[in-house]
């Protein structure tokens, strides 16, 4: 510890002694994100309030070979800003300003402690919006969303965070700030703000972004259908699909799901509903009536029981609190739940929803679904007692096996939530040992030194320069791989 | 070595890039044959060959033996129409695409194949509505340098498990290896179409902007000094819309696009620009007095230089403004004396992706940014 205690001297010095924390007890209060059965209290935390000393802390850190971790909001749901024992959190939640809204540009410039709502809260009067919207996008920061490349609801239309990225400001590793794009497109050369968002913090620090600014639609209708089963839901959606259509958004929930949301904000969604789903159309009113028309008539014709159509903004915020509570309202059915992100091709949605209610039948546990079911992306909330023996492990066995069908179906381990520290241990069922190596000749491009947020997204990253192949421990006694 | 004769064959007369000839030429059939092909000639320069309708685009090769053609490496491998995805082998002509009331929307000239468009990040009109290939490739397959396969996304939209290596790939000119296979997402074809052709200026942009019609394009030549909006969706909304923007620009709705549309600016033997700034400043760039094409609803310009001055004023202009200027293609005799690529930021890292991926700079060495 005696390289923190020379660092957190350096820091000081650098930044102000209010913005590096020390103390055990306070060090404690960043010890998770999101994900809070995984805890590490960090050795030290940083506050910086601008680039400039972001880049500070991140120089000196790798003059020191300490590893440092990015934290914006600390609303991950993967562990991926949980932070390092040995190393710096580096906290952006001081750096909040939104520098520019610029609609001729259709751009806003902010600092990546901004929370993603305030960006559309300022857009607004302009006629304009930020369009990705997590579920948590009242308190997750704008650099929290560029290092997970988030989504959220409306991303079946509008896409994920990578999509609306056109500019940053990035601390690499090695303590030097480096521009990347900016208001206009196309900037010469490699992608690199395509590589870094969604990095999830193993490229950089993101200091500044600079996002597109979204018109606001003319018009916005929602529905809600309520089904006597999650099969006539599922061929709701996929007819909605096939006709051609592309909503802003198509939710599902099942029945238990209802159930929490009900109990938690009383949503008043149709008894009796095996599933429900919650589509959303966009756009000039002329192509959104018409849509409109055609999604009602093919949910009737899949089975709808009830339809209802929101007839203001009341109405329509009603129906999406019973959907954004979804997370948290399982609380009130569950003493603990494990969150699960995955992802399978839309069209396997009816028979995996079949397989994981018989993998929760089979170990006993019961299973929410709430989901994107527009783009296959499902957040299967697996419920239980931590006090009944066993019950913990039966849940983490289901929770696993359903990423295990996502990967047979051809689908993806994360959707939005990211791989973390919580689902590194899933990539190489996903990828090659070869598709793994080719990402880290990326890592190694921006952190040969392997500073920037070890241990998360890769199971077992390789020394840079070295060919894949054998154990690198053995090959390199005493070299410490973070 | 002995392998090379089964694998390359002498290059012909048309076998080379930007005036630069190749000793030889391979057109693997497979992502294996490929693989096996970039390992056996591990101390050849390489360019990567699709189509061959943005060859010349970019600074000549330092060095060329050998000319990676991908037009047996072609086909539709799948079309998921329920999920709305693609599977594409890298050598598949764009046009041939057969997706019934599906399309992959990207805009490229005939004879433009998948792996090309994503390697040289060619875009064009629709760009505003849909996208790049940046934003509809979701999954990738290469061949290193080191002749290892690598995949990285998927087959799904919504995937953020690893890095986002598609992204790399697309617009890296071949210079990180050979693309093998792309995986696209598709989207609905529209039920209706309608372009509303005015003589409006570039300030117009704004006010159509406003009007919250959600066009699939607008673009601007100065040339005919025409703007021209192209609206998508049902037959009644596609009427309604178009009709709006037909009285706010006092232009005509037209079925057909304008000859220019989604063409280049320039002719074959001419300097061709590709030009991005900020929106606001897509008027004055307009105003310039530069041939200019291309959508002034994102910024992304195609401009004709006469001559190099005019290449440094329109350079200039975007770099002050907060965008860029590119020189796609030029004549060899000014070709050469030119920094085709101009400011780049971020080069550092460029350089140390390209030495992590390419160690022997062996793919399209200094066709990129920076001699790259």
């Amino acid at each position: 510890m005696a390289d923190i205690d020379a660092l957190a001297r350096r820091l000081r010095a650098e930044l102000g002694s209010e913005q590096v924390v020390t103390d055990r007890h306070e060090l404690r209060t960043y010890e998770c994100d999101g994900l809070a059965h995984y805890k590490v209290i960090p050795a030290l935390v940083a506050l910086p309030h601008s680039a400039a000393q972001v880049a500070a802390v991140v120089k000196a850190c790798a003059a020191a070979g300490v590893p440092f971790v990015a934290r914006g909001s600390g609303t991950g749901l993967s562990g991926g800003a949980l932070p390092h024992a040995e190393g710096v959190l580096i906290v952006t939640a001081q750096m909040r300003r939104i520098l520019d809204i610029a609609p001729a540009d259709e751009r806003a410039v902010v600092e990546p402690g901004v929370i993603n709502l305030q960006v559309t809260k300022a857009a607004t009067p302009h006629g304009y919006y930020y369009a990705p919207d997590p579920s948590s996008q009242q308190i997750c920061s704008i650099g929290g969303n560029v290092a997970e490349n988030s989504g959220g609801a409306h991303c079946l239309k509008y896409g994920f965070t990578t999509n609306h990225v056109t500019g940053l400001q990035i601390v690499a590793p090695d303590g030097e700030l480096v521009r990347l794009g900016g208001r206009a497109l196309d900037p010469p050369g490699y992608d690199l703000i395509g590589a870094f968002v969604g990095s999830e913090g193993t490229l950089g620090v993101a200091t500044e972004v600079t996002v597109r600014l979204t018109r606001l639609p003319e018009s916005v209708r929602t529905l809600l259908a309520a089904f006597p089963s999650i099969d006539a839901a599922g061929a709701a959606t996929s007819a909605i699909i096939a006709a051609g259509v592309v909503p802003a958004a198509i939710e599902m929930m099942d029945a238990l799901a209802i159930e929490a949301a009900e109990a938690a904000v009383a949503c008043g969604y149709p008894p009796g509903a095996a599933a429900v789903l919650i589509v959303e159309l966009d756009g000039p009113v002329a192509e959104v009536e018409a849509q409109f028309e055609q999604v009602t008539a093919l949910c009737t014709r899949a089975g709808a029981f009830e339809l209802r159509i929101a007839a203001d903004e009341t109405e329509r915020a009603l129906f999406w609190r019973g959907r954004k509570s979804a997370f948290a309202a399982v609380g009130r059915i569950s003493p603990d739940y494990i969150v699960q992100d995955g992802v399978i091709p839309r069209t396997a949605l009816p028979e995996v929803l079949h397989r994981i209610s018989e993998l929760a039948a089979s170990h006993g546990v019961r299973v929410a679904n709430v989901f994107h079911a527009g783009d296959g992306n499902l957040h299967p909330l697996v419920l239980f007692d931590a006090r009944v023996e066993g019950e913990a492990e039966r849940a983490e066995t289901v929770s696993g096996a359903i990423i295990d069908l996502c990967i047979e179906y051809g689908g993806s381990i994360t959707g939005e939530h990211g791989v973390g520290m919580d689902k590194a241990k899933y990539m190489p069922r996903m990828y090659g040992q070869d598709d793994l190596d080719t990402m880290q000749l990326v890592r190694c491009a921006f952190d040969p030194g392997h500073l920037a947020n070890p241990g998360k997204v890769f199971p077992t990253p390789r020394l840079c320069g070295e060919r894949p192949g054998g154990d690198l421990a053995a090959r390199f006694p005493g070299v410490e791989v973070f | 070595m002995a392998a090379l004769d089964e694998l390359t064959r002498p290059a012909g007369d048309d076998d080379h890039v930007g005036g630069v000839p190749a000793r030889l030429v391979a057109s693997p059939a497979s992502t294996e044959e490929a693989a096996a092909l970039v390992a056996a000639t591990r101390d050849l320069t390489v360019v990567v060959r699709g189509g061959g309708t943005r060859l010349h685009w970019g600074p000549p090769p330092r060095s060329l033996d050998l000319i990676i053609d991908t037009r047996r490496l072609s086909g539709l491998v799948e079309h998921a129409a329920g999920d709305l995805i693609t599977v594409l082998k890298a050598g598949t002509p764009l046009s041939e695409l057969e997706l019934g009331d599906q399309q992959l929307a990207l805009d490229a000239p005939a004879g433009a194949t998948a792996g090309g468009v994503v390697a040289t990040g060619a875009s064009g009109p629709r760009r505003m509505h849909y996208g790049t290939a940046r934003d509809l490739l979701i999954g990738i397959t290469v061949v290193r340098p080191d002749g290892v396969i690598a995949k990285a996304g998927g087959k799904v939209v919504k995937n953020v498990a690893g890095y986002d290596l598609g992204k790399l790939y697309t617009g890296s000119y071949g210079t990180l290896g050979l693309i093998t296979e792309c995986v696209f997402r598709l989207h609905p074809r529209p039920g209706a179409a309608a372009f509303v052709r005015s003589t409006a200026p570039a300030q117009a942009v704004s006010t159509i902007l406003a009007a919250q019609v959600a066009p699939t394009a607008i673009e601007i030549d100065t040339a005919t000094g025409e703007l021209a909006v192209l609206l998508e969706g049902t037959p009644a909304g596609v009427r309604e819309r178009s009709g709006l923007i037909e009285k706010l620009l006092a232009g005509e709705v037209s079925e057909a696009a304008p000859g220019w549309w989604g063409r280049e600016p320039w002719a074959s033997d001419e300097i061709g620009m590709k030009l991005s700034v900020p929106l606001s400043k897509v008027p004055s760039l307009i105003e310039s007095g530069s041939a200019l094409r291309g959508s002034a609803g994102t910024g992304v310009l195609y401009a004709a230089a006469r001559d190099i001055t005019e290449v440094e004023r329109l350079r200039a202009l975007c770099v002050r403004g907060g965008g860029h200027a590119v020189v796609l293609t030029a004549p060899a005799e000014v070709r050469d004396i030119l920094d085709m690529w101009g400011p780049v930021p971020g080069l550092a890292l460029m350089r140390r992706i390209k030495d992590q991926f390419d160690p022997g700079h062996r793919f399209a060495p200094g066709r990129f940014v920076g001699g790259i």
